[in-house]
């Protein structure tokens, strides 16, 4: 789960981790009020979207008084920031940072993520601050420091000691950064983080270390027992099909073809949809049913893909484990009848009581195309697509 | 012995009287499996299932000699129940739970390298459809009808995929020595890798088939290992040709985060190394029996 830039920057400054004066605004007159609280004659009005990036696409404007405070909140609020991290849709913008304007001297680039290799959280650094990090890693990796943590001891004063020479800081600023470093590691375990990332993390005229920016993301596995982090949960920055899907208890992903699918196992799907590819067509999404598929659900997931307007086709592939095709095939034939579908269905059955869930879809007397294996369901989908696409035109 | 199982291991079922506890235990016990009781604590000295309950895996392991041990706790507790396990001598575990946080896998990981590595307990899963060695012993949830025996050793993050592979060997008549589930959470008890060495050195597996998915670097790993260090020959599907970059695919690790983690760069470095990739998933099967059909 992701949080916005301010939620960020509340929790880590809750941790030790400076951060300038701001404040969020909703309005164009909750930004200028905002601005007055803050004081000063700089300010920067910062669009808060689930996205990094949004610097280059215009979501971070400086402003050097209130008329142009009240002038960027007009502009950002309630429009939609396309950067590479939010897909060709964009974001929308509904809530304003306004913060008041830091003086830097020099931006560095700090953050802590999960290494899934070494199991263990590792912790990168650089001087180059404001940089994408992955654009960084590719161009000059030798220009990123990588120190892991040791789980069972915890982050030492020693490595963070390091960090803070590698980012090139100065002797008189190690102490805080120190500080700061090991105030992140403890946000990190204490509220079962992904990835911090400040970036740029600044010096500023006071030598003093601010975040500038600052970015969460958090496991979704332990958010049961973080409730104070779920709360902070923005729905308007998530999709809304892939929300409603986890609220059904379904596992769905929007994509950009046209053959809807319906599967069980994320394996399986992916698998699938590469079948799809293979075949010459585009998969819809990404739909996992999960182990009981059973009518109430199946009915769920087909109402589900068939939402996306674009689906020209769907298919439905099963791997009957523990529970049986002659179930899945009832509630395959239940959710076909009470759905208007006015797409072609392509169902493929394996596994357990296969023979007895072919017949009931046989038996059941609907226009539903049935496949053997998985190869011969793709090419059927994609055939069956591409006669209703001829047909339309 | 196929590797981990087989039909006098001793298991226990950790979450035995739950629903989908006693569930998947009978269905382990119908297909032949070795069970000897399993742990809820607080129902201790009660019978279930004709087997006796205890309140402790290490008391299961004094009285009935339990030897492995498979996971149906729900996420919250399950990090304590495999730790358990783990420190109660148990040598091997299979994790069901799906969902468990990922700071806690850490935790688990990092507790069992504490053990000198003979005596470690090894863990797959979680999030897996566990171990079976057809015929033998089933320590999951998977259908057991599916498997046949044979010498193609299995390993895969994906519980249905992995069910895909066996029944198109088995249609082609080919069997299996072990099927393993590794799950597909970002980090996981065994790896590819540590799969592999088992495979190797187990008489009884000829071939090893790997499935693999987008997301983390264990695929190539394996590969790497399988260049340097085995005799064996390797198939390998890599499942998410059409994943978008940045988005999760159901699995909590099917993610491709940076280079090298989608399925075309797997398939090119495993290429590379000398693994036959199954170009389809339909095709997992066929692959096999041709390489099946050289040695």
């Amino acid at each position: 789960m992701d949080i916005h830039e301010y939620q960020a920057k509340q929790l880590l400054s809750e941790y030790g981790v400076k951060i300038a004066a701001g404040g969020l605004a909703y309005s164009p007159e909750d930004a200028v009020q905002r601005a007055r609280e803050i004081g000063g004659h700089v300010w920067a009005v910062k669009a808060q979207i689930h996205s990094g990036a949004r610097g280059k696409a215009g979501g971070i404007r400086l402003c050097k008084s209130h008329d142009e405070v009240e002038d960027a909140a007009n502009d950002l609020l309630g429009k939609r920031l396309v950067t590479h991290q939010t897909g060709p849709v964009g974001k929308q913008c509904l809530r304003l940072y306004v913060e008041a304007g830091t003086s830097i001297v020099k931006e560095l680039y700090f953050g802590l993520l999960i290494d899934r290799a070494h199991e263990r959280i590792v912790m990168v650094g650089s001087t180059q601050g404001g940089m994408d990090i992955e654009e960084l890693a590719e161009s000059n990796p030798d220009a990123l420091k990588k120190i892991h943590i040791e789980p069972a001891v915890g982050l030492q004063d020693f490595q963070a000691r390091e960090m803070a020479f590698a980012m090139g800081l100065h002797v008189d600023q190690i102490a805080q950064a120190v500080k700061l470093i090991q105030g992140c590691y403890r946000a990190m375990r204490d509220l079962d983080a992904n990835m911090i990332e400040i970036n740029p993390l600044v010096v500023n005229n006071h030598d003093e270390l601010v975040a500038l920016d600052a970015k969460m993301a958090f496991d979704d596995n332990a958010l049961f027992r973080r409730q104070k982090i779920s709360e902070l949960r923005d729905k308007t920055q998530e999709d809304p099909r892939e929300m409603a899907a986890a609220d059904r208890g379904l596992s769905y992903v929007g994509l950009d073809g046209d053959i809807g699918c319906m599967i069980n196992g994320a394996g399986l799907a992916m698998a699938t949809m590469d079948m799809i590819k293979l075949a010459g067509g585009e998969p819809a999404n990404f739909l996992d049913v999960g182990g009981g598929a059973s009518p109430e659900r199946t009915e769920k997931a087909f109402r589900m893909v068939l939402q996306d307007k674009n689906v020209k086709a769907m298919l439905v592939n099963i791997f009957a484990g523990i529970n049986r095709c002659d179930w899945i095939a009832e509630g395959v034939v239940q959710a076909v009848r009470k759905i208007d579908m006015k797409v072609p269905l392509i169902v493929r059955l394996s596994g357990t009581h296969v023979e007895e869930g072919r017949k009931i879809i046989a038996d059941s007397g609907l226009p539903i195309i049935m496949a053997e294996t998985l190869a011969e369901a793709a090419e059927k989908a994609v055939e069956a697509r591409n006669q209703l696409v001829a047909a339309e035109a | 012995m196929a590797i981990f199982i087989d039909k006098d291991t001793r298991i226990i079922v950790q979450g035995y009287t739950g629903k989908i506890g006693s569930f998947h235990a009978q269905e382990m016990i119908a297909y032949g499996s070795n069970v000897v009781g399993g742990i809820t604590p607080g129902k201790g000295g009660q019978k279930h299932l004709e087997r006796p309950v205890f309140n402790t895996v290490k008391e299961a392991v004094e009285q009935v000699g339990a030897e492995a041990s498979i996971v149906f706790v729900p996420p919250a507790y399950a990090a304590d129940s495999i730790l358990e396990a783990a420190d109660a001598g148990i040598k091997y575990c299979v994790s069901i739970t799906d969902g468990i946080p990922t700071q806690d896998m850490m935790k688990i990981k990092n507790f069992l390298r504490r053990f000198p590595k003979d005596e470690r307990m090894v863990l797959t899963g979680p999030n897996c459809a566990g171990t079976i060695s057809p015929g033998k012993s089933m320590l999951g949830i998977m259908p057991g009808h599916i498997y046949m025996p044979g010498n193609v050793g299995i390993v895969g993050r994906s519980g249905t995929l992995g069910y895909e592979a066996a029944d198109q060997m088995k249609r082609l008549g080919i069997g299996v020595s072990t099927s393993v589930g590794i799950g597909g959470d970002p980090i996981n008890g065994s790896s590819h890798r540590d799969i592999f060495e088992r495979f190797e050195q187990d008489p009884e597996t000829k071939v090893v088939m790997m499935i693999g998915e987008i997301g983390g670097s264990q695929e190539v790993e394996a590969g790497l290992f399988a260049k340097e260090h085995m005799s064996k020959p390797v198939v390998a599907y890599i499942a998410g040709l059409t994943a978008p970059k940045g988005r999760r695919m159901g699995h909590a690790g099917a993610i491709i985060s940076s280079v090298g983690e989608s399925a075309a760069e797997k398939v090119d470095i495993l290429t590379a190394l000398g693994v036959t990739i199954a170009p389809t998933p339909s095709a997992m099967g066929e692959t096999v029996a041709k390489i099946l059909a050289r040695l």
